[in-house]
């Protein structure tokens, strides 16, 4: 428990994406099993414990400390985990408790998974008398569910891949198959074992990813090569179904159809396909907004389902019944989804349609064309293209459409993190309302080169009016033309307005700020 | 209920009280570490807090007393006088006496004495052990007047043999990184030296520009540091796998973009409460601290046995509510003698 108590500790300091899988990695590289696969299991969501509720934790820290510090030191420090983890007493009157070798992880969990409820409490206690003040902050996170350390699934796998000479779409692929602590996985990639046989599981197939469309690229392409559809503004997901099992997974692999009971129990046949999960009322796709609504939910309510269905868009199929369609040409698995798609007529999912051309001007004018809110832009696919996992070249592309512009006022700079942490590179900007007031509209912290960004540091070091803490506001004086691919109404923001990917497309140096654009702009593309 | 006050003995507040100034002993017209310039001043230790330029007379100890002068400029005050731990001082009917604090290099506690009674301001003090500078001696008196920088029951200061040990093993574990250590320019900066040699690390430990000077200091009073150089004309790759010292303000400004893929390190007690070191763009926090964590401040309160404590510098509130739950009359020194009669 302490190992791992250090690696989540180290991960929370850690900014930097390389710095997080090192550590990781050595972490798996150095504990044996199943002290790995457990700590593996808690960075993926992968352990299901009698969670602790905030309550039982004020509650044992008001057995041991007096209430009165006990609050002006929560007061302080802001964390309840962190706060009990800091103030526990150290054990005098139990000293054989105190020279008990502390639990490992997997000690922590086979116990909290075998105990009742009600045993819980004083087996939390215990283990805080043993461990040190990381080590029960890091018992109490994860007792309490909430690691929040920064390590997304995919970095935990990758760290995983790294420990041999495996792929980590080798691991995303056996992945779905495998149970904590995931001894064969680890067997498997440091070469004492053999692969996992993930086949008996509705598992997960790495999916085929796409490049943007580089300026000047479509010279060198012949159009009859190529296939054309739109890029829906949904989330991609692969549907795996074997009869028996039913999953929803998204791009990365994890498994979301808790959040989408209405599709997966129409899931009713022997599949693997890809496609856009989107909200669609009465044959028309609604605005992303309305599928955020759906996203991230444990349960999700009768109300939610009926007003915002969910549907998908079918891209393409990898495996039919029993048979795997990947090794075949793009073309080939366009007949048989289409046949597959005519036999079955699936409830809540339709084609998502080729769209027809000779010329690359008359793709272009039909890009030029597609405003609806659902499009994106386009996807060119290579008709002999097999289906390759991960973003290989020369097969996909994402043409998307151009993005919109508005010229906005610079407000506030904030301090980035890691490589960036002297640098003034998260910027708020803001556009002018009818009265002359400037009001915040979004955030940006890319778009721009590392020497822009070193100018842009020095204008607002040079431009500060006020601080707070690592945030500067800088005077109205420098107008950022921002890029950004939608708009749509917000709540949260003062300006009601959100932006949906906004990035700094030029540095207008030139342009005096009060000729920055106005607020009703923005709201014209809404 | 009115405090009794034994025949022959005043009470301590009638002679030492709050200034707008500092502490202010009358019948020896001395202040302790007066912020403000005043005729004469016993200053415990060298940081800026503490101790001011300007006065008429400086009373603390030799080491301190070159502190200041390397800080200030030797004409700092009208006149200095050094006194030695345990030597006494008379001024009027007043006993001065300097007491080690533990603090840093120079520090020391002021003991008080008039009227029969004994008062110990302790400055800034901690209770482990420092290479740089005598231990923290427990002098049994009547009032003890005590820092509370870390009056809080989250602040337990792990053993610094342990952060040191966490800082070297990021070292071993990133061999082309510059790990650069946010370390105040008084005390930390030649403590951890210090530490780091303790733990057998004897490479040349790199200075920012604004160490350089106290460090040199230190050597000229004794305290041998190792083999230092400078950071700010290295070339990067130099630093490749270095440790640097910098001021706090350094580490993650625009001075730390000459170093190597640096990995920012941060040397203080408040570093044990994640989102203080995470403000700071900390990335590894170690928990060194020169003053008294929780545990520090009520053991010494239990050594010095004093049954009146006034608490100043920091969490008051905290501390004080505990010694109170000790059995002790303390109160925050800010209120001592604004209280009414029998509060």
């Amino acid at each position: 428990m302490n190992r791992f108590a250090r690696l989540l500790d180290a991960l929370a300091f850690t900014p930097s994406r390389n710095g997080k899988l090192r550590l990781l990695r050595d972490h798996f590289a150095e504990l044996p099993d199943p002290e790995r696969g457990w700590a593996l299991a808690a960075l993926t969501g992968g352990i299901d414990l009698p969670s602790a509720k905030p309550a039982m934790i004020r509650a044992l820290v008001a057995e041991r400390v007096d209430p009165v510090l006990f609050t002006w030191s929560y007061d302080f420090v802001g964390d309840l985990a962190e706060t009990t983890a800091l103030i526990w007493p150290a054990p005098d009157a139990v000293a054989e408790r105190r020279n008990a070798p502390p639990p490992t992880l997997a000690e922590v969990v086979a116990e909290l998974t075998a105990a009742s409820r009600a045993e819980v409490p004083a087996l939390v206690a215990g283990w805080l008398d043993q461990l040190d003040a990381t080590g029960r902050w890091a018992l109490l996170k994860l007792v309490t569910g909430g690691m929040r350390v920064g390590v997304s699934e995919r970095i935990a796998k990758t760290a995983v891949a790294g420990l041999g000479e495996v792929p980590v779409e080798a691991v995303e692929e056996v992945w779905h198959g495998l149970r904590p602590p995931y001894e064969p996985l680890f067997a498997w990639v440091t070469g004492a074992g053999d692969r996992p046989d993930p086949e008996a599981a509705a598992r997960f197939r790495p999916m085929m990813l796409s490049h943007p469309l580089e300026e000047g690229e479509l010279d060198a392409m012949a159009p009859a090569e190529y296939a054309a559809e739109w890029k829906w503004d949904g989330i991609r997901v692969q549907v795996a179904a074997t009869g028996a099992e039913r999953r929803l997974f998204s791009r990365t692999g994890e498994d979301v159809g808790g959040a989408f009971p209405d599709l997966v129990a129409t899931l009713d046949f022997r599949a693997v396909l890809d496609g856009e999960l989107l909200v669609v009322r009465d044959g028309t796709v609604a605005p992303f907004s309305d599928l955020q609504q759906r996203l991230n939910r444990k349960t999700v309510g009768t109300k939610l389902l009926t007003s915002h269905p969910a549907w998908i868009r079918l891209y393409d199929i990898l495996v039919d019944g029993e048979e795997d369609l990947r090794g075949l040409a793009f073309d080939a698995r366009r007949e048989r989804l289409e046949t597959w798609f005519s036999d079955r007529r699936p409830a809540r999912m339709d084609l998502s349609p080729l769209i027809g051309f000779t010329t690359w001007p008359e793709l272009t004018e039909l890009r030029a064309g597609a405003r609806a809110a659902a499009i994106e832009g386009l996807m060119l696919k290579r008709r002999a293209s097999p289906y390759l996992s991960g973003r290989p070249k020369g097969h996909w592309y994402k043409w998307k459409r151009d993005p919109l512009t508005v010229d906005c006022v610079l407000m506030y700079a904030q301090r980035g993190h890691g490589k960036r942490s002297s640098f003034y590179s998260d910027y708020t900007f803001g556009l002018w309302t009818e009265a002359g007031e400037l009001v915040p509209v979004g955030k940006a912290y890319f778009g721009f080169t590392d020497d822009e960004l070193q100018q842009l540091d020095r204008w607002v070091r040079n431009h500060t009016t006020n601080r707070f803490g690592p945030v500067r506001e800088v005077e109205p004086g420098l107008v950022l033309e921002i890029a950004f691919d939608g708009v749509q109404r917000s709540t949260r923001h003062k300006s009601g307005l959100a932006m949906r990917f906004p990035r700094v497309a030029r540095i207008r140096w030139d342009k005096p700020a009060g000729e920055a654009d106005r607020l009703p702009v923005l709201e014209a593309m809404l | 209920m009115t405090q009794s006050v034994p025949a022959g003995r005043v009470r301590p507040e009638d002679w030492l009280m709050v200034r707008p100034e500092g502490l202010y002993c009358a019948p020896a017209d001395l202040h302790v570490d007066p912020t403000r310039p005043v005729a004469r001043a016993v200053v415990t230790h060298g940081h800026a807090d503490h101790a001011r330029a300007g006065h008429g007379q400086v009373l603390a100890t030799a080491e301190t007393l070159a502190i200041m002068a390397s800080r200030y400029g030797a004409g700092f005050a009208g006149r200095t006088q050094a006194l030695a731990l345990g030597e006494t001082l008379s001024l009027g009917d007043v006993r001065l006496r300097l007491a080690p604090a533990g603090h840093i290099l120079g520090s020391a506690q002021a003991v008080l004495e008039h009227g029969g009674s004994r008062v110990v301001v302790s400055g800034d003090y901690k209770r482990r052990r420092d290479p740089t500078c005598p231990a923290f001696e427990p002098v049994p008196c009547d009032v003890f007047v005590t820092e509370a920088t870390f009056g809080l029951p989250v602040f337990r200061h792990p053993d610094d043999a342990h952060e040191v040990a966490r800082l070297l093993e990021q070292h071993r574990r990133n061999p082309d990184r510059t790990i650069v250590v946010g370390v105040y320019a008084l005390g930390k900066c030649q403590r951890l030296l210090r530490l780091l040699r303790e733990a057998g690390y004897d490479r040349p430990v790199h200075l920012h520009g604004a160490l350089e000077g106290l460090t040199r200091l230190y050597g000229e009073l004794g305290v041998e540091v190792g083999p230092v150089e400078p950071a700010t004309m290295a070339a990067r790759e130099r630093l490749a796998g270095a440790i640097v010292l910098a001021p706090p303000s350094a580490i993650a400004d625009r001075w730390a973009r000459r170093l190597a893929d640096p990995i920012v390190a941060m040397a203080s007690g408040w570093m044990g409460v994640r989102q203080r070191a995470r403000q700071r763009g900390v990335e590894l926090p170690l928990v060194i601290s020169d003053h008294a964590d929780w545990d520090e401040l009520l053991a010494t309160l239990r050594d010095v046995g004093a049954p009146r404590v006034w608490v100043t510098h920091g969490r008051e509130e905290a501390l004080v509510h505990a010694a109170r739950g000790m059995g002790i009359d303390a109160r925050a020194l800010a209120l001592v003698g604004f209280e009414e009669e029998g509060s």
